[in-house]
């Protein structure tokens, strides 16, 4: 039950076909024509993970043991330049090596390079997997606009690449959880397969409860039972079952249309405290004079933010000012408060004028 | 054309296709004795008295949240539960140098702990060190350490089905025969699937040639207080493998004495030389489970570590292991004494000789298959029952049906 509400959070055009017996994987679904929606031809398969890493993992041992089986394929693997720094290692702790890297950030434009990407991915050999951040791109903020995954996407048909989209914290961009997942229904309505890693530990708060989901469409309805035979023999000599305590927490709010309200309620709540603690933020940097252009923090969403410092300017903070960011000068929004807003603004401040 | 055009359909896990094939049967006296988790008398699952309290004073403890547990786990679950293993009084324990890493489960703690030794055991590749499993075993056991990747995975002579009981002349023969280094996989009590452990003496001999042979003692311990009723008895291999001075490792899982199966709460304990030689296991532990789960679940355990740490919560809880584990023993009893007294053919000692949930009943696959299709009773295909799946209401049909089988299948 958990795995069939939260597919609905993804693709909200499916309706279950039928019950299973066993709770943690989800029944296959059937698409449902809606006018003006998006509409495709394929076949959506879950399996419930504790948490986030777990379905990554899952994912990558899927893609190693199946993708591509007859020509025993193992990589390349793509990740955005800067991502997780986890990703690498879950990827080749499941036996896949090669992984490297596609341009994403870029320092001087304080977003994402388009060009660059698409010429990295446009070299990428054929069957390669690209890891795409569907929102609330860890750890810059920066996401994809629509234009942007629409011409990614025809490159990923064009050159035969795969899919493996993450989507931590859903709906904490925009407070609109069909936003969030709006490149997971693009892509799935343009034909293509996919697999998404879903976490609800930021949209839920359920951090320490381990509540993750391996989303997979597949073109083919006769694949269906086998993937999911596939992923169920993985699963099993991984931890064996996931962990129901979380899960439970979750199918429950989101199978009842009256505790749904209430969830998104208070999802808009931690959205809005963010957006706003990046409107104050923006605004003392400027009456400070910090500076630079500090517009990216407003335009950027989400829990995480890339504040653009350098190294020595993060050093400085933290030995200096005791504020601690990532090295890569990206920070938690939410750490910030009324209490440290103007502590925080002034160390920043400090840190760009100071000559180091 | 879909990439995932070659994927071939995986075998369905037995046990659970077993439960399926149950849940789809109409006759109204069927009865599952695949399963392996704990049924009531009435047949239905049990949430133990002391875990229902504890989930509802967490519930109403405002000051905890959902933070994201330490790697590594909570750290008073992992203390409280290696404990359990060793003994509150472990030199072991005192002398600094047991650590544990919580797992996903006892599958989650045998994951861990393969991984790391394929990685770290003997040199830093031991994709060909052997890993000897009992013969039988628990089915995962070869897939938990393949996926790990380990290429050789062997059985150890463990049953003697000629005379329901352990091959110990075989088991010490392969220890002795072994290649060097090799890691046995080695169940700390009531195993899983034949019911029978060796007795006190033959451990000895087991750690004996273990020792000189320099084996690598790796416990599977998923029934600690379920087998005896007694915790300190159901621990005393692990003890003893631990007081001849041995670095192992040992699996627990909480699953069944603690009822909290969909938990998943596990620990991997581990035994080292000294504090030094346990830092370092622990930081390549982390390493581990970083790229497999990140960081474990914490609702089971926190039920775990509340329940251990409490003087009254604890004897509540070994109360009500001792319930589950008297239940299992009066219907070994019971069944014994029925298929006695229906002057069933052979010898039926063994029903009460072995211990815990599983019974080996040395049903051969055609009587396995005449008990299923033809007396609707659900049992694995290697005669393994559930001791947990009896109760007082059918308990008669199921002599009757054992009776019959033996008697009409050969």
């Amino acid at each position: 039950m958990a795995t069939q509400v939260v597919i609905s959070l993804c693709l909200p055009m499916f309706t279950p076909r039928q019950e299973v017996p066993r709770k943690d994987f989800c029944p296959p679904l059937r698409k449902t024509q809606t006018p003006g929606r998006l509409t495709w031809q394929g076949e959506v398969l879950g399996v419930q993970t504790p948490g986030f890493t777990a379905a990554v993992r899952l994912g990558a041992e899927l893609l190693r043991n199946w993708y591509d089986h007859c020509a025993a394929w193992c990589g390349p693997v793509y990740l955005s330049s800067p991502c997780d720094d986890s990703l690498a290692g879950i990827f080749q702790a499941a036996g896949i090596q090669d992984i490297r890297e596609y341009y994403y950030w870029d320092d001087q434009q304080r977003g994402v390079c388009l060009d660059k990407l698409l010429e990295d991915l446009e070299k990428a050999p054929e069957r390669s997997v690209v890891v795409l951040s569907a929102s609330a791109h860890y750890p810059t903020g920066a996401d994809l606009s629509h234009n942007q995954w629409a011409v990614i996407t025809e490159l990923i048909m064009r050159r035969r690449l795969f899919p493996f989209l993450l989507l931590p914290p859903q709906a904490l961009c925009y407070g609109n959880v069909e936003r969030a997942a709006w490149p997971v229904h693009y892509c799935a309505s343009q034909g293509m397969e996919l697999l998404c890693a879903q976490s609800f530990s930021h949209c839920f708060g359920l951090y320490g409860e381990a509540v993750g989901h391996l989303l997979c469409v597949l073109k083919q309805n006769s694949l269906l039972l086998s993937v999911q035979s596939q992923a169920a023999t993985i699963v099993k000599s991984l931890w064996a079952q996931p962990s129901a305590g979380g899960a439970n927490i979750v199918a429950t709010v989101l199978s009842n249309p009256a505790h749904v309200v209430e969830w998104k309620e208070e999802v808009k709540h931690i959205v809005e405290r963010c957006m706003l603690i990046r409107e104050l933020l923006r605004e003392r940097l400027r009456l400070l004079g910090a500076p630079g252009c500090w517009d990216r923090l407003t335009q950027q969403s989400g829990l995480y933010c890339n504040t653009g410092l350098n190294e020595d300017q993060v050093e400085f903070l933290s030995q200096r000012r005791h504020v601690y960011l990532l090295p890569s000068g990206c920070l938690n929004v939410s750490a910030i408060n009324g209490r440290n807003l103007d502590y925080i603004a002034e160390s920043i401040h400090r840190a760009l004028t100071t000559s180091l | 054309m879909s990439v995932f055009s070659e994927v071939a359909l995986a075998a369905p896990v037995a046990v659970f296709k077993l439960s399926q094939d149950f849940n789809n049967d109409q006759f109204p006296n069927k009865v599952n004795l695949g399963v392996g988790a704990y049924r009531t008398d009435e047949g239905k699952p049990w949430v133990l008295p002391v875990v229902k309290k504890v989930e509802k004073v967490i519930v109403h403890d405002d000051s905890l949240n959902h933070e994201y547990l330490p790697i590594l786990g909570l750290p008073e679950f992992r203390s409280s539960a290696s404990k359990i293993a060793l003994g509150e009084d472990s030199p072991a324990i005192q002398e600094k140098r047991v650590g544990a890493v919580q797992c996903l489960g006892g599958t989650g703690a045998l994951k861990m702990g393969a991984e790391f030794l394929r990685r770290f055991y003997n040199g830093n590749n031991n994709t060909k060190t052997p890993v000897y499993v009992s013969s039988p075993t628990w089915e995962n056991h070869n897939a938990v350490f393949a996926n790990a990747g380990f290429d050789d995975v062997r059985p150890y002579k463990y049953w003697d089905a000629a005379n329901r009981g352990l091959d110990l002349a075989g088991f010490l023969g392969d220890l002795e025969s072994c290649p060097a280094h090799s890691i046995f996989v080695l169940h700390a009590c009531a195993h899983n699937p034949t019911g029978t452990d060796p007795t006190q003496e033959q451990w000895q001999l087991i750690a004996e040639v273990m020792m000189r042979r320099q084996l690598f003692v790796f416990f599977d311990s998923a029934y600690q207080g379920f087998a005896s009723g007694n915790l300190d008895k159901d621990a005393w291999a692990v003890r003893y493998f631990v007081s001849m001075g041995f670095e192992m490792f040992c699996a627990q899982s909480f699953s069944k004495n603690f009822g909290l199966y969909n938990e998943r709460v596990g620990n991997l304990t581990i035994v080292a030389r000294d504090a030094d030689n346990l830092k370092r296991v622990l930081s390549q532990m982390e390493k581990i489970v970083r790229t497999t789960w990140s960081n474990p679940p914490s609702q089971g355990a926190r039920i775990v570590a509340v329940t251990l740490t409490s003087p009254e919560l604890f004897s509540e809880w070994k109360d009500n292991v001792k319930t589950m584990a008297d239940r299992v023993l009066l219907m070994r009893a019971q069944l014994k004494a029925k298929l006695q007294a229906l002057g069933t053919a052979g010898t039926w000692d063994h029903i009460t000789e072995q211990i815990g949930m599983f019974s080996f009943t040395g049903l051969n696959p055609k009587q396995v298959e005449y008990m299923v299709k033809e007396r609707h009773i659900y049992l694995m295909a290697s005669g393994r029952i559930n001791m947990c799946g009896l109760t007082s209401k059918n308990i008669d049909y199921v002599a009757e049906s054992i009776h019959e089988t033996v008697t009409n299948v050969q």
